[in-house]
């Protein structure tokens, strides 16, 4: 990965094309750099792109118009769509492409435009992506679909503890706060556990502070092979090229349909980690997508413990429920164990415990909650979140008082640098439906390898 | 908004032979502009109407079954050597996930009604557009000891849902939908006299055609 781009989120731009979003993000790719946008488009072989809904942007093939207005005919281009598995599944795919030699040099680049119908209706929308027959009838909306995943959680797992409730809202706290410090965020807030527990109810026990926003903006990273990312390394030192594997999963579209089975093992996992587990699984709490995703991408990058071996994180936090999950999941604790991920501590950049830097801090974006969740984009804008801090250029991006001029916004007083101390490798979650798409995108300094290779 | 019916909208005909759409399937409406507090045109409405079709194809006879028969139908796998052989689908799913065998079709009715229990549930009043279920809104994810998988629906009649509460299932079968939301769950015990207009107790007769879960 050489580059990476957005554009500012926001629940509305009634003034603004969805190509002139995807322009914003291509500029800032280009302006990483210290290039021109011609001079990047000159080294893009192809263009990967997606945005999760027709519907809303009211466009069919908009991938077209998108390659157009970048510039990039007669190159290939191709669109992907896997829900808001849409980014990560879009760079999987443009990682292949580049792996398999086809090409040299990928464009991916994703964006939604979710601001050109009501809320209830763009409820609707993303309720059609729920099974149409069986669930989208039942509410026309996702967090009907979620929120039994939190219920059967809280009571079995959980035994119903208050203190875990305000774990999840620890979660929205934490993010929305992160997002404080991101120019790009449209859900910054400074709010309490209390606040998160006071806000009304979507469906109980998920409340309105619990949820992810939505919103619109563009997001997109370049992948290269190796000689050309050398070459933009030459043109460009200040960013070194990254090291990137991506791993897939799937699991079926209805939570419903997912029949009992054995937990696969992370490679720091063994079996006698779960010989007490009662609870089926994934059954209703977990996600073997993501599971298998994650397993994949660790296994291929040679990540033999995701807490010692990452620095940073970015989770897909649709609802702090989703976050919690994934934590158990990509193994930063075993499964029935995630909140320890946040009671602990581990999962700030201060710990609030220790005072020193948290384990693994994850979502200092602010993720979907505090940052944003243009679903065709969000994949793409963590995989860039998570490579500012692995290049050491978070607090110069974030903290650029230009920045937040032209994105019609005040720097905070209080600003703070979320600059993760010595990034040198990290993780992204990608995340559709109730979990059946997931990549995870695994991010590493090529000087700090997660294994020896041969040749290296 | 108008309905169907509004629109005249029929098909013509059965399938194969003769299957056509009459009436007024789409219609449109002038666009207008959108303007800022300048009057400075930043955009468009465009308004639609229009009216899908959806093939149910060999799910079909379970949408029949909730919305005409008062059945509930499940399918299982019976091709031998299957490593899924016998595991019975509520979600009703055409094709064996194993073998992708086309599977039996099952009336669990009778079963159903004497194990269902609630996995897991929720209550909201949030909805998105388009929805017509009454509000607060008692989702459950139906447990049954007999199938590999669960069923999503909701609650009608009185009750709080609860993990591992006994539920028997209820069908709209007066002027049902024709979707999912002509199945319905009420608490164990509950009286007829107690079911919402148009619900009623599963009837008697098993599906025509299908094998029964004994």
């Amino acid at each position: 990965m050489v580059t990476g781009g957005m554009s500012q989120f926001a629940r509305a731009f009634p003034t603004r094309k969805t190509e002139e979003l995807v322009v914003d993000a291509f500029v800032m790719m280009a302006e990483m750099l210290d290039m021109s946008p011609i001079e990047l488009r000159s080294y893009v072989q192809a263009g990967f792109y997606g945005h999760f809904a027709d519907h809303f942007g009211d466009q069919l093939l908009g991938e077209a118009a998108i390659h157009d207005r970048l510039g990039l005919d007669p190159l290939p281009g191709i669109g992907i769509k896997t829900g808001g598995a849409t980014g990560g599944y879009n760079m999987w795919t443009a990682m292949m492409a580049v792996a398999s030699g086809t090409v040299d040099c990928a464009l991916a680049v994703g964006w939604e435009r979710m601001d050109e119908v009501p809320t209830d209706e763009g409820n609707n929308y993303i309720a059609c992506a729920a099974d149409r027959d069986w669930e989208t009838f039942l509410g026309h909306i996702y967090a009907g679909y979620y929120a039994p995943m939190a219920t059967r959680y809280w009571e079995t797992i959980a035994k119903k503890d208050p203190k875990f409730r305000e774990t999840l809202a620890a979660i929205a706290v934490k993010h929305r706060g992160y997002a404080c410090h991101n120019p790009f965020a449209h859900g910054a807030m400074k709010i309490t556990v209390d606040d998160v527990l006071k806000s009304p109810v979507v469906a109980d026990p998920i409340r309105a502070l619990d949820c992810c926003l939505m919103s619109v903006g563009a997001a997109g990273v370049v992948f290269c092979d190796e000689a050309t990312a050398n070459e933009f390394h030459k043109r460009c030192p200040k960013m070194k090229p990254l090291r990137v594997w991506i791993g897939a999963g799937t699991h079926t579209l209805r939570v419903a349909d997912r029949r009992d089975m054995e937990i696969p093992l992370l490679p720091h996992e063994t079996p006698d980690l779960y010989k007490d587990r009662s609870e089926r699984y994934p059954g209703f709490t977990c996600f073997l997508a993501t599971r298998m995703a994650s397993n994949q991408a660790y296994r291929m990058a040679g990540v033999m413990d995701p807490l010692d071996d990452f620095d940073i994180g970015e989770l897909h936090d649709a609802f702090t429920i989703s976050d919690l999950q994934s934590y158990e999941d990509c193994g930063f604790r075993p499964y029935g164990r995630g909140r320890e991920f946040v009671e602990s501590g581990d999962c700030y950049l201060v710990n609030p415990h220790t005072g020193k830097r948290g384990r693994l801090p994850t979502n200092l974006s602010g993720g979907l909650i505090g940052c944003m969740h243009a679903v065709g984009a969000t994949g793409e804008m963590q995989v860039v979140e998570v490579a500012l801090h692995l290049w050491g250029r978070h607090g110069e991006i974030h903290g650029d008082p230009k920045r937040w001029e032209r994105f019609g916004k005040k720097k905070p007083d209080d600003w703070k640098d979320l600059q993760v101390p010595n990034a040198r490798r990290g993780m992204a979650i990608s995340h559709a439906g109730v979990g059946s798409h997931v990549t995870c995108t695994v991010l590493a300094d090529p000087d700090h390898l997660y294994r020896k290779e041969v040749g290296a | 908004m108008r309905t169907p019916a509004d629109h005249n909208v029929t098909i013509v005909g059965t399938y194969p032979h003769g299957y056509k759409f009459r009436g007024e399937f789409h219609t449109g409406e002038p666009s207008r502009p959108i303007k800022d507090e300048h009057g400075t045109m930043v955009g468009v409405t465009k308004p639609r109407r229009l009216v899908h079709v959806h093939s149910l194809g060999g799910e079909a006879p379970f949408f029949q079954g909730i919305s005409e028969n008062g059945r509930l139908l499940a399918t299982v796998c019976r091709t031998p050597g299957c490593p899924g052989s016998g595991s019975i689908y509520l979600p009703f799913r055409i094709h064996c996930p194993d073998c992708l065998a086309r599977m039996q079709v099952l009336d669990v009715t009778d079963k159903a009604i004497a194990t269902a229990k609630v996995y897991t549930f929720i209550v909201t009043s949030r909805t998105g557009a388009f929805n017509t279920l009454e509000t607060p809104i008692r989702f459950v994810d139906i447990q049954f000891p007999f199938a590999c998988t669960f069923l999503k629906g909701y609650m009608v009649g009185a009750g709080a849902p609860a993990i591992g509460l006994r539920v028997v299932p209820v069908f709209r079968t007066e002027a049902p939908t024709y979707t999912i939301k002509d199945l319905a769950w009420v608490v164990e015990g509950t009286t007829a006299k107690d079911l919402p207009k148009g619900f009623a107790f599963a009837s008697r007769t098993p599906f025509p055609g299908a094998e029964v879960l004994p």
